[in-house]
């Protein structure tokens, strides 16, 4: 596993590979070798998946690039064409209200810029101050707490947890419930029922809170949503699903990257040095870019429907077929990254797509690389001992959620 | 070198802003971009590229003239 370079990068594929693609249980951080395999011998190819349907499988970076952006590709799932990542993503399609996540130009632009606000470049950069603060204390917490520790449940989730409270402008008072019940929510152990009641607590939490907020609003999201709710610009419904939204979307994605991004830091000692050391913001910001790109942990592949024929290097792809964009794939093609398979957080790596790439690109991005960039830039100076105090071969890593993770990362100092 | 910027395409990511803090801006209420520079100087043209090469909705260009 430390050695990368020794990872397998073909796996038998077969005529019709079952996507997802099994990754290998030696190198847990590289991406499935049929998914590299593919990219070099078949880069747009049929998969079969979980309903039988056989969707094409995009694995190159400049392909995903071309595709992604073009208006013939369509995030409509309510195409039958639609390649689900699940029964349950398939069976809740045609009741879910019309969101950014399900919905094309001209509507998800209009979607898009009603929500758009609190992430602009500047505003997001005013959260520095606030996120190194829930940071520093949670490290506070954890080095007086037992130690080994999970960094997950120690640090991990809650530093998401905590930001997105903030941002939405949820009451000091009100932090632990919510983050308590964001946390049930994710936990793949709690029974579906529960994690159905608490999700519909914390909706109604947020539907009673953008209330409260359209009579005496704050310098927040939930207050900026209940303006555009009383302008018209949104529904009362629209603003609470998008609250759920930020809060799901924001959560397991930037704990994960916290979690496994340590991991992988700690599996190439040399990296870490360089990052404990510098004083540059911007060797940390690009570190975290690279890290992004070496873990790619979006695991279920982007989806998406032909909405129109589109010719594409030597293949037609129809319209009403499926479309996967494997991102794993793209963010180590050797094309745009030689050498993918290190991790160099000197390298150029600004131009991964593990945020995705065109109009759905993540709308978090910007707050997760904030995030991350305190994290990284603080957790690894302030605990330099940092060690796994667990066999690699020992933990257990998540292969079936959306996003790629570990079950608890056991960490000593 | 004249930097174009197509704003209808403009998915509002701030990834311009990031790479060429001197040419693009966004506007506070929607995160739409802004082009305050359409002739940057040969200095900024690095940022520029950068920009173009990570605009999600591909909607900036670099053109002669
Ligand atoms: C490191 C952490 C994160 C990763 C790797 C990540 C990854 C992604 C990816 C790959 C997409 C594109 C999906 C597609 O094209 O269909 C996406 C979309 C999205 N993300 Fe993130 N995300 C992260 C953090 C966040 C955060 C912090 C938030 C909110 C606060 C967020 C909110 C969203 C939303 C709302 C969308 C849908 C955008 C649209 O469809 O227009 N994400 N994310
Ligand atoms: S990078 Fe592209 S999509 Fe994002 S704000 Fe700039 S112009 Fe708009």
């Amino acid at each position: 596993m430390s050695d990368a370079l020794a990872c397998p990068v073909t796996g038998a594929s077969g005529p019709l590979p079952e996507y997802p693609l099994p990754r290998a249980a030696e190198c847990p951080l590289a991406p499935a070798p049929a998914a590299q395999e593919l990219r070099s011998e078949k880069p747009i190819t049929r998969v079969r998946i979980w309903n039988g349907s056989t969707p094409w499988l995009v694995t190159r970076h400049a392909d995903q690039r071309a595709l992604l952006p073009d208006p013939r590709v369509s995030d409509d799932d309510l195409d039958p064409g639609f390649p689900y990542v699940n029964a349950h993503r398939a069976a809740i399609a045609p009741v879910s209200p019309r969101l950014i996540t399900n919905t094309d130009a001209p509507e998800h632009t209009r979607l898009r810029r009603t929500v758009n606000g609190p992430f602009v470049v500047k505003r997001i950069e005013k959260m520095r101050e606030p996120v190194q603060k829930i940071v520093d204390d949670l490290i506070d917490e954890m080095l007086a707490g037992p130690n080994p520790v999970d960094l997950l449940t120690a640090f991990a989730l809650p530093v998401p947890s905590l930001v997105i409270a903030q941002l939405l402008g949820v009451p000091y008072e009100d932090h632990d419930f919510f983050q308590r019940s964001s946390s049930l929510v994710l936990d793949g152990s709690v029974p579906a029922d529960e994690a159905r009641r608490v999700s519909g607590e914390l909706a109604a939490y947020l539907d009673n809170l953008i209330i409260q907020k359209t009579a005496d609003p704050d310098d927040d999201v939930l207050s900026e949503m209940a303006g555009r709710v009383q302008a018209g610009e949104m529904t009362h419904t629209e603003a609470v699903h998008m609250g759920v939204a930020m809060l799901i979307a924001g959560h397991e994605t930037t704990a994960t990257m916290i979690s496994l991004g340590t991991l992988a830091l700690l599996q190439h000692p040399d990296q870490l040095a360089l990052l404990r050391e510098t004083d540059d913001p911007k060797v940390v910001a690009n570190a975290v870019d690279e890290v992004l790109r070496y873990l790619s942990i979006v695991q279920t592949g982007v989806r998406r429907v032909a909405k129109d024929d589109i010719e594409i290097g030597d293949v037609v792809i129809r319209k009403g077929d499926g479309i996967i964009f494997d991102l794993h794939a793209a963010n180590w093609d050797p094309e745009v990254f030689p050498g993918a398979q290190r991790l160099d957080i000197a390298r150029p790596a600004r131009i991964h797509q593990a945020f995705g790439y065109g109009p759905h690109q993540c709308l978090g991005q910007n707050l997760a690389r904030l995030e991350l960039q305190v994290v990284y830039g603080t957790l690894y100076r302030r605990v330099p001992t940092l060690r796994l105090a667990a066999a690699i071969e020992d933990l257990e890593f998540d292969h079936t959620g959306t996003t790629y993770g570990v079950h608890g990362l056991p960490v000593a100092w | 070198m004249r930097v174009e910027l197509d704003v209808p395409k403009c998915v509002a990511s701030g990834q311009c802003v990031m790479a060429a803090p001197d040419v693009f801006d966004q506007r506070d209420d929607d995160g739409v971009a802004i082009l305050l520079e359409e002739r940057p100087g040969e200095e900024l043209l690095d940022d520029v590229r950068e920009a173009v090469a990570v605009c999600p909705a591909a909607a900036i260009r670099l053109v002669e003239g």
